[in-house]
């Protein structure tokens, strides 16, 4: 006999954004579960690297109802630290959450939704998905063609070094994840080739602040989803090349070269076992200098206008310092590479999401983070889900408050037909 | 609704018709100053008259909506025909392609000659085959300097690029096993004349490069499969 339970709203996941979204929802009374297939914060707790720290400093890592923290606003978050922080704030706001529970279906039902899991059905008439923008990792079709001597890890599989075979690694792709990954590689010993593509440099600190400090003064994290020219777009740049340290360092491709990184071009192909890398690995690092000198002109005017005293004087990085005859190929037999790595992104996994919601690319068509199609549906987490903020943990505090608001809003308008007429305009 | 949306469609097939070949309509949107974060109005040129460089920024905006809509009507095949005339020298015609759904016709059928110059013991009835791929990557790249500029509102006088490709003969000579026959480098010089200041100039070169068909075949592998028929 399945049980069978009746609630106002089920949050699928139990992280930080879940979490947050059980705290607006407490806040206004309505009842909810949280429903979670492993412990509360698992992602961050069982898919991480080991040496994995924050990209946002503590200062830029909040979450809504959290008491004032005492930790040092300028350091960044190991992810045991993480784990303990999302555990703290999940007894803090005291969430009905429910460990060890697998959704295998969420389907349209009379009234709601219908979430199927290993211990039950919740059957309820608004959702919202907290599962996470970045279940699975991206890998390329090419990488079929990779001969099967080489091992081939993922930052889902990828621990610490001591699990590489111990010759060359390839690592592919240069967004937080690929500099950082290349960086320790290389730091352990490893031969490491990163092959780089679009990617968004960005120092630790600019004119003695953290550049969290800036993105947030300057407005930056608070463009909104509706302001941006090509949403699809600003919602695949990558993340940006930075590190989380305790000395607070910057990590780009000219401080990688220094250490003896090979730096080549955005990987093509693998023929016959050779890689083939872009030739146009110079132009993609002037696009990524010349994008960062805006945005720090920028920061510049922002803080002559706000009169913001104590900042040092404003300055530019060099540029790129790109490598004048950077490999197209490479044997990876006779280069020693026995081991890829493809830092090449992620996206979510929403095979159990039996609903009309996805797009020809798997996406969810969502305005704000409210689905389209499916009135009392929403979705929290990802690049830009309402604002650039989004894509960090502290963007969960106002994304989850606005969802909220409408996720109230139509619970309060009675009837289904009622709610569905609610549910057409766009989130607020 | 629907029909709004078949119209728009159908206007964007017209306009689509008349395209320059070797650009795509996302060069435009991608062409967004500081896109990595992009604030309107800041950072964009602002100018006083009204930028013409010839370009349909608005058609080719609306074409990229349309092609998201219908991602089928976005699928392309290009075709050249190359007919061997004598010894080296071979004419090549382009008369027509399919994409958006249908075939499309030049106006006027357009042909190559190519053959080898006279120091390779040829005729020289037309230019290299090597040099025809240079001004593909010209006429590509300059064309995206003036998508980009009408799009960032950049008035531009004269724009010239000079584009050489460095080949050691040996490799296609057969001689050295270790030289490859194509290009062992490209490189373009642009010179530019345009009511911008030079970081602007350069960021619409680079925007080119971003979004150019002939830079990313030169600069990337292609899979290419050649097959024949004999009668």
């Amino acid at each position: 006999m399945v049980s069978r339970t009746n609630v106002s709203t089920v949050i699928i996941g139990a992280g930080h954004a879940g979490l947050a979204m059980s705290y607006r929802l407490t806040e206004r009374s309505i009842d909810h579960v949280v429903l979670e297939r492993g412990e509360v914060g698992n992602s961050w707790r069982t898919e991480r690297w080991d040496s994995l720290r924050l990209l946002t400093p503590n200062s830029h890592t909040r979450l809504p109802g959290m008491a004032d923290s005492d930790a040092d606003p300028d350091s960044f978050m190991t992810m045991p630290e993480v784990v303990q922080f999302i555990d703290d704030y999940a007894a803090t706001i005291d969430a009905p959450v429910q460990t060890g529970t697998t959704v295998t279906s969420v389907t349209a039902s009379d009234d709601g939704y219908a979430v199927a899991t290993d211990r039950g059905v919740w059957q309820c008439t608004t959702l919202v998905l907290a599962s996470g923008a970045a279940n699975l990792a991206t890998v390329p079709a090419l990488a079929e063609e990779v001969p099967p001597s080489v091992a081939m890890v993922t930052p889902m599989t990828y621990r610490s070094p001591a699990q590489l075979a111990d010759r060359g690694v390839l690592v592919v792709g240069s967004s937080a994840t690929g500099v950082q990954l290349a960086d320790e590689i290389l730091r352990s010993g490893h031969p490491v080739t990163l092959s780089v593509g679009e990617h968004v440099r960005m120092p630790r600190i600019y004119r003695g602040r953290d550049i969290f400090w800036w993105l947030d003064a300057a407005g930056v994290l608070d463009e909104g989803h509706d302001e941006v020219d090509d949403l699809v777009r600003a919602r695949h740049v990558p993340s940006p090349q930075l590190i989380g340290t305790p000395e607070r360092r910057s990590i780009d491709l000219t401080t990688l070269g220094q250490l003896g990184v090979e730096i080549v071009g955005r990987l093509g192909s693998v023929r016959d076992g050779v890689a083939l890398f872009s030739g146009g690995l110079a132009n993609t690092c002037r696009l990524a200098d010349l994008k960062l000198n805006r945005l720090l002109d920028r920061f510049d005017q922002w803080a002559i206008g706000a009169q913001i005293d104590q900042l040092d004087g404003p300055h530019r990085a060099e540029p790129t310092a790109v490598p004048a005859d950077p490999p197209l190929a490479s044997d990876l037999r006779r280069r020693g590479i026995e081991t890829i790595v493809w830092a090449t992104g992620y996206h979510p996994d929403y095979t159990w999401l039996q609903l009309p919601v996805l797009d020809r690319r798997g996406r969810i068509r969502h305005d704000g983070g409210v689905v389209q199609g499916t009135p009392g549906v929403y979705v929290l987490g990802g690049n830009l889900l309402r604002t650039r903020r989004s894509s960090y943990i502290s963007g969960a505090a106002e994304d989850s408050r606005a969802i909220a608001d409408h996720l109230h809003g139509f619970l309060s308008t009675g009837t289904r037909s009622a709610r569905r007429r609610f549910a057409a305009p766009s989130c607020p | 609704m629907l029909r709004e949306k078949e119209d728009i469609f159908y206007l964007t097939f017209q306009e689509l018709a008349d395209l320059p070949v070797g650009f795509f309509p996302d060069i435009l949107t991608a062409a967004t100053p500081g896109e990595a974060f992009p604030k309107k109005g800041t950072d964009m040129t602002i100018t006083k008259q009204p930028v013409d460089n010839g370009v349909n920024s608005d058609a080719l905006l609306s074409a990229r909506t349309a092609l998201t809509e219908a991602p089928e009507a976005a699928e392309f095949t290009w075709r050249s025909t190359c007919s061997w005339v004598h010894g080296t020298f071979s004419q090549s015609t382009v008369t027509g392609f399919s994409g958006l759904g249908q075939e499309h016709t030049h106006r006027v059928p357009y042909t190559f000659d190519a053959d080898h110059p006279e120091c390779f013991a040829s005729e020289d009835r037309g230019a290299a085959p090597v040099e025809i791929v240079l001004a593909a990557l010209g006429s590509c790249l300059t064309a995206g300097v003036a998508a980009v500029a009408q799009y960032r509102g950049i008035q531009l006088r004269s724009v010239t690029a000079t584009v050489e490709g460095s080949m050691n003969i040996l490799g296609i000579l057969g001689a050295d096993p270790d030289v490859r026959n194509g290009f062992s480098g490209v490189t373009v010089h642009f010179d530019i004349d345009a009511d911008a200041s030079p970081q602007e100039i350069e960021a619409l070169v680079a925007q080119s490069q971003k979004r150019s068909a002939v830079f990313d075949l030169m600069t990337n592998p292609t899979k290419v499969v050649v097959n024949t028929s004999s009668h």
